[in-house]
């Protein structure tokens, strides 16, 4: 069991990918910065100095404190306080690790729907492919977006303020994971089509296997490098539109922020001139999707040369 | 061409079909109009009389042919909150909406070409290379964060004093780094002209103008990286084709080639995507408009949400998928006349 991890190891340390990475500057510090943000998301609850969850934390005299290096700011608060007086460091280590599952959780809905809908529509063709790109195609039309925001409206409608709350981080992965899926479903058909042309399908085939054996086991792991490419650019398109949607009022709470919650409350004092609340948070927002879109873009020179357009 | 004219339309008929049976779903299972007509006091019999009244009681099918026989007419009920018809409120907050995505259509389009052909004519300049690297991080800055950062440079002011303001260089490098402000940044200000029906348009004052700048400014940035990217791309792929080489061989000089005969070419897709993008962009219109207060459709739809006003939200939803199938048809249609090679099956070319 050993000797096949180390080997696996050395192949990995030989490989394109590996030497190719090594070679990217862009992308090493891409990577450096997204693991430690990842991390350190992941970490929250040890890392931060207080926990913005716990009200008895709070201390409404401490609002809207500057960062240190400003007049009147204070040692204990780095970052400086939003207006109900909670660290904004603290806050900002927890929105990210909010915004990051939101954004992991619904690239994964994605993908489930994209793979499994992209594999049907382009390995069975005929009614059900044209059923399926249509849909997808009206719905990309609309821009996923506005899809993701009709829906979470007419969730939260439906639902009301206080129960939508409770369950929003759910509600988000669910409304921006059913929004995007036909940007996968696209990918996952175009190399489906171009993937069942080949020998071994027909070989399959002759020898009597299923259709589902096939398209899972055959065709999918041959389709998967795009799906890798495009479903890290969806993971910063998925933060975006989470951002969006708590900015518009209609994701997470301010009890439980996100960055886009963290930058939709601190947009409300910005007149008062506490621009800490709002732009730190928005600060960390670009950066992390930034790492994500180059890592992106690196990924999809590696994987697909030949898609590559410049 | 005829049969794919027919084929398009049907296809935006039932796209539109589709529309109507969500907007139905929603008003249908959002809220109970009995409960906004009458209060708790009315009896049960009363109740059942009015819903009777109402063709509450009636089946699914027969409420939704009403229903859609009224959205043909033009009607798609009063509003809650306005306490008026739903078109009548949607027709006065268009125009503002529109003038937004006109601004911001209009700034990117006189940005997007030239920045968008040079950095493909000189792919190597540093200039070039310097717009590239902005708008892969154009990309990732969400909209409404763009819109904050130019409401705190433009409209609230920085004072910077970061540096030593007892030297010379210090106190120049905190006055080049501080703002003014002063920017309008709510609303639409009071100059505007009339011109005609609802349409108030800011387009014709000074004042009007500087409420303008920093929405359309907003909105542009979100699409102004993509179509630089878009049109570097088309254009640097048109330069590698035999016709370009010809036109160079011929002797013609630089500037024929590159702009009537190379650009040219280029546009044709980027106008096809570009018509996509302009319905696109009205989702991004409620970003905007939340964050400058700008009395759109955009802004009047989240309003429409949070009051729960939800015939507006539904005849929203009609309105603007009208626009969207109907951007997107005649997009098809231009793209199918100029060029001919599209399938007329209506798969994607």
């Amino acid at each position: 069991m050993t000797t096949a991890t180390v080997s696996r190891w050395d192949r990995f340390r030989e490989s394109f990918f590996w030497y190719s990475f090594k070679r990217d500057k862009v992308a090493i510090a891409s990577f450096i910065v997204l693991l430690s943000m990842v991390l350190s998301a992941i970490f929250a609850p040890l890392l931060a100095p207080t926990d913005p969850y716990d009200l008895a934390q709070i201390n409404i005299m401490n609002s809207e404190l500057p960062p240190v290096g400003m007049n009147g700011a204070d040692e204990a608060f780095p970052l400086g306080t939003d207006a109900q007086g909670r660290d904004m460091l603290s806050t900002i280590l927890y929105g990210t690790r909010v915004s990051l599952m939101i954004g992991f959780g619904a690239v994964l809905l994605q993908a489930v729907l994209g793979i499994l809908f992209g594999l049907l529509a382009g390995y069975l063709g005929g009614k059900v492919d044209s059923v399926l790109m249509r849909i997808a195609d009206v719905q990309l039309s609309f821009s996923t977006l506005m899809v993701a925001i009709i829906v979470g409206a007419v969730f939260k409608a439906s639902f009301g303020n206080l129960m939508f709350g409770e369950i929003a981080i759910y509600m988000l992965i669910f409304i921006i994971g059913v929004a995007e899926w036909p940007q996968i479903a696209r990918t996952v058909r175009a190399s489906v089509l171009a993937e069942k042309k080949k020998e071994y399908v027909d070989a399959a085939k002759v020898m009597g296997f299923g259709t589902g054996r096939i398209m899972f086991r055959h065709i999918l792991p041959n389709t998967l490098s795009p799906i890798f490419v495009i479903a890290t650019v969806q993971i910063a398109n998925a933060i975006i539109s989470e951002a969006a949607l708590s900015f518009l009022g209609l994701g997470m709470p301010e009890t439980q922020p996100s960055l886009g919650s963290l930058i939709k409350s601190g947009f409300d004092y910005i007149q008062s001139g506490s621009w800490w609340i709002t732009l730190i948070p928005g600060l960390v927002l670009v950066v992390l999707v930034l790492v994500i879109n180059l890592l992106g873009d690196w990924l999809r020179d590696v994987m697909n040369p030949r898609l590559y357009k410049g | 061409m005829l049969a794919f004219l027919v084929q398009r339309v049907s296809q935006a008929l039932l796209v539109m079909f589709v529309i109507s049976v969500i907007a139905f779903a929603i008003q249908d299972g959002l809220g109970d109009p009995l409960q906004e007509m009458v209060g708790m006091s009315v009896s049960e019999e009363e109740r059942e009389a009015i819903r009777e009244e109402l063709g509450l009681n009636d089946s699914m099918v027969v409420q939704y042919l009403r229903f859609a026989g009224n959205a043909l007419q033009g009607d798609l009920g009063n509003s809650y909150f306005f306490s008026k018809p739903t078109l009548e409120v949607i027709a006065e907050h268009l125009p503002a909406t529109l003038e937004l995505v006109i601004g911001a259509s209009l700034i990117i389009i006189f940005l997007s070409v030239p920045i968008g052909v040079y950095a493909a004519i000189r792919p190597q300049a540093w200039l070039s290379k310097f717009f590239m690297g902005v708008s892969t991080v154009g990309i990732s800055i969400p909209v409404f964060l763009t819109a904050i950062v130019l409401i705190q440079l433009f409209s609230i002011g920085v004072t910077v004093t970061l540096f030593p303001a007892d030297t010379g260089w210090g106190q120049w490098l905190n006055d080049a780094l501080s703002t003014d402000g002063g920017m309008p940044s709510y609303g639409r200000g009071d100059d505007l002209t009339h011109l005609f029906g609802t349409w108030e348009s800011n387009f014709f004052t000074a004042g009007g103008l500087s409420h303008l700048i920093l929405p359309s400014v907003s909105l542009a940035s979100i699409m102004l990286p993509l179509f630089i990217r878009l049109i570097r791309a088309e254009m640097m792929e048109v330069l590698q084709s035999d016709y370009i080489r010809y036109a160079r061989a011929k002797g013609l000089s630089a500037g024929r080639v590159n702009f009537l005969h190379a650009l040219k070419n280029t546009m044709l897709p980027v106008i096809t995507v570009g018509g996509v993008q302009i319905g696109i962009m009205v989702a991004y219109t409620i970003l905007t408009e939340t964050v400058f207060q700008w009395p759109g459709v955009g802004l009047m739809f989240l309003e429409a949400i949070t009051r729960s006003d939800i015939p507006l939200i539904v005849a929203y939803l009609m309105v603007v998928g009208l626009i969207f199938v109907v951007t997107n048809t005649i997009v098809d249609l231009i793209y199918g006349l100029v060029n001919p090679t599209v399938k007329l099956t209506g798969k994607k070319a």
